[in-house]
């Protein structure tokens, strides 16, 4: 007799709205898990407060979407079992978040691009005619534009510092701009939340982002274009290399004793 | 009217009307005295500042036996909010009501315009500086403008963190959301 696996859970069965939101949570969570990867070892102190105060305001995004997310299922799991007991080919983050941390410059280019465009998506989202994501949406896009007045600098900042702290903000979009496409595409069911009101229509965005990422850049007279090669497939649960060991370490605890309690 | 919110009108004349409409929303709840059990309850890291002055309280409700504590978090990552309900629901028995259910809502989104005037002189009091409009930020000793920003985010998500240029002082701002 052919035996079911505990954690089954395909992507493909759920709903267009549990597919949406759940995917919504695991981009906060993955990209929270990386920023509080820096917790004490960030350049200095004041660095270190900042990150971890961005980390835990993307894990408070995470737990408001997840906690939605498992209404919406139904079936009795909560937050924790959502984000602690999904393999990696559940998780269905764009992977853009799912990059490792890499130096100071990787971490804050990463997040002026994202701050950048989560300023443009929330600023939408709030609009959505479901209202608990409305409601998320108008929480996270205050906290999102502040993200965005630290990062902002700092990208100016270091592209016009040494020659070292510029070769790494280049290095950093190089690896990039493979990953930015992602944000903008749309699956046939996030289409059809569009239809009725619920989601975003992602790819009305790219312009404005393109021409914000661009002037801002081109103030330290770097030039942005993403690629034409862009690697995509978080949303089908298809990741990188890297996910699956984040998750190791993030989930060791809930995997190795189980329903344990802080 | 309630005791509680009358005197705070007299601190500062001109009230900021977000925060007029939740005291005439206090005022016209039929459960004043419920509100009056949780203006002992205080955020746990901000001494004195209370759950109403903080905005975080919205509402309390009755119906028969239970009490709703409606409250809504800072920031989404707010850590306090479990303490905040734990110590809500304390303060609840305490005072004689056995079945509190704590209601954490997120619309209205809180914002910093939801602080009392009270609340704005005991951040003070703490040496935080209290949100302000017009984006200057006062020593909360010296009451010097002469500061100047070190770091966006302080110890927590809610503040950031500036050196008064004149007494030197290494100070909180609590930020505008």
């Amino acid at each position: 007799m052919k035996k079911k696996a505990v954690n089954t859970f395909d992507i493909e069965q759920q709903s267009p709205l549990s597919r949406f939101v759940l995917g919504l949570a695991d981009d906060s969570l993955v990209l929270s898990h990386r920023l509080s990867q820096w917790c004490s070892k960030a350049p200095y102190l004041e660095e270190d407060i900042a990150l971890s105060n961005v980390a835990l305001d993307y894990i408070g995004r995470a737990r408001m979407f997840y906690q939605y997310a498992a209404k919406i299922e139904g079936k009795g799991r909560n937050e924790d079992d959502l984000a602690y007991l999904r393999d990696e080919r559940q998780y269905t983050n764009l992977l853009i978040h799912e990059l490792p941390k890499g130096d100071f410059a990787f971490t804050m280019v990463r997040q002026f691009l994202v701050d950048v465009f989560y300023n443009m998506y929330l600023e939408q989202l709030v609009k959505s005619t479901d209202v608990t994501i409305a409601a998320v949406a108008a929480k996270a896009v205050k906290e999102t534009r502040y993200h965005l007045k630290r990062s902002e600098p700092w990208i100016t900042q270091l592209s016009q510092g040494t020659n070292e702290s510029r070769q790494r903000i280049l290095r950093a979009l190089d690896e990039l701009k493979d990953f930015t496409g992602e944000l903008f595409e749309m699956l046939d069911w996030e289409s059809q939340l569009v239809k009725t009101g619920v989601a975003v229509d992602r790819t009305m965005l790219k312009t404005s982002w393109d021409g914000y990422v661009q002037k801002l850049l081109a103030v330290s007279d770097i030039e942005y274009q993403d690629s034409k090669l862009q690697i995509r497939g978080g949303r089908n649960g298809i990741h990188t290399e890297h996910l699956g060991q984040m998750l190791c370490e993030m989930q060791y605890l809930q995997r190795s004793y189980p329903n344990m309690n802080w | 009217m309630t005791n509680t919110t009358e005197p705070l009108t007299k601190v500062i004349p001109t009230l900021h009307p977000i925060y007029a409409e939740r005291v005439s929303f206090r005022n016209n709840s039929d459960c004043a005295e419920l509100w009056q059990v949780l203006d002992i309850v205080c955020d746990p890291e901000l001494p004195g500042l209370t759950l109403w002055d903080l905005g975080v309280l919205q509402n309390v409700k009755r119906k028969g036996n239970l009490i709703t504590v409606v409250i809504t978090p800072t920031y989404s990552g707010c850590p306090a909010v479990n303490a905040m309900s734990e110590d809500a629901i304390k303060a609840m028995n305490d005072a004689g009501y056995a079945t509190v259910l704590i209601e954490v809502v997120l619309a209205p989104a809180w914002n910093t315009d939801m602080i009392s005037p009270a609340g704005k002189q005991q951040l003070k009091a703490l040496h935080i500086a209290p949100p302000r409009h017009d984006d200057s930020v006062d020593c909360p000793v010296c009451h010097s403008s002469d500061s100047q920003l070190l770091s966006e985010f302080g110890s927590t998500a809610c503040k950031a963190m500036y050196r008064c240029n004149d007494c030197m002082e290494v100070f909180d701002y609590f930020k505008k959301l």
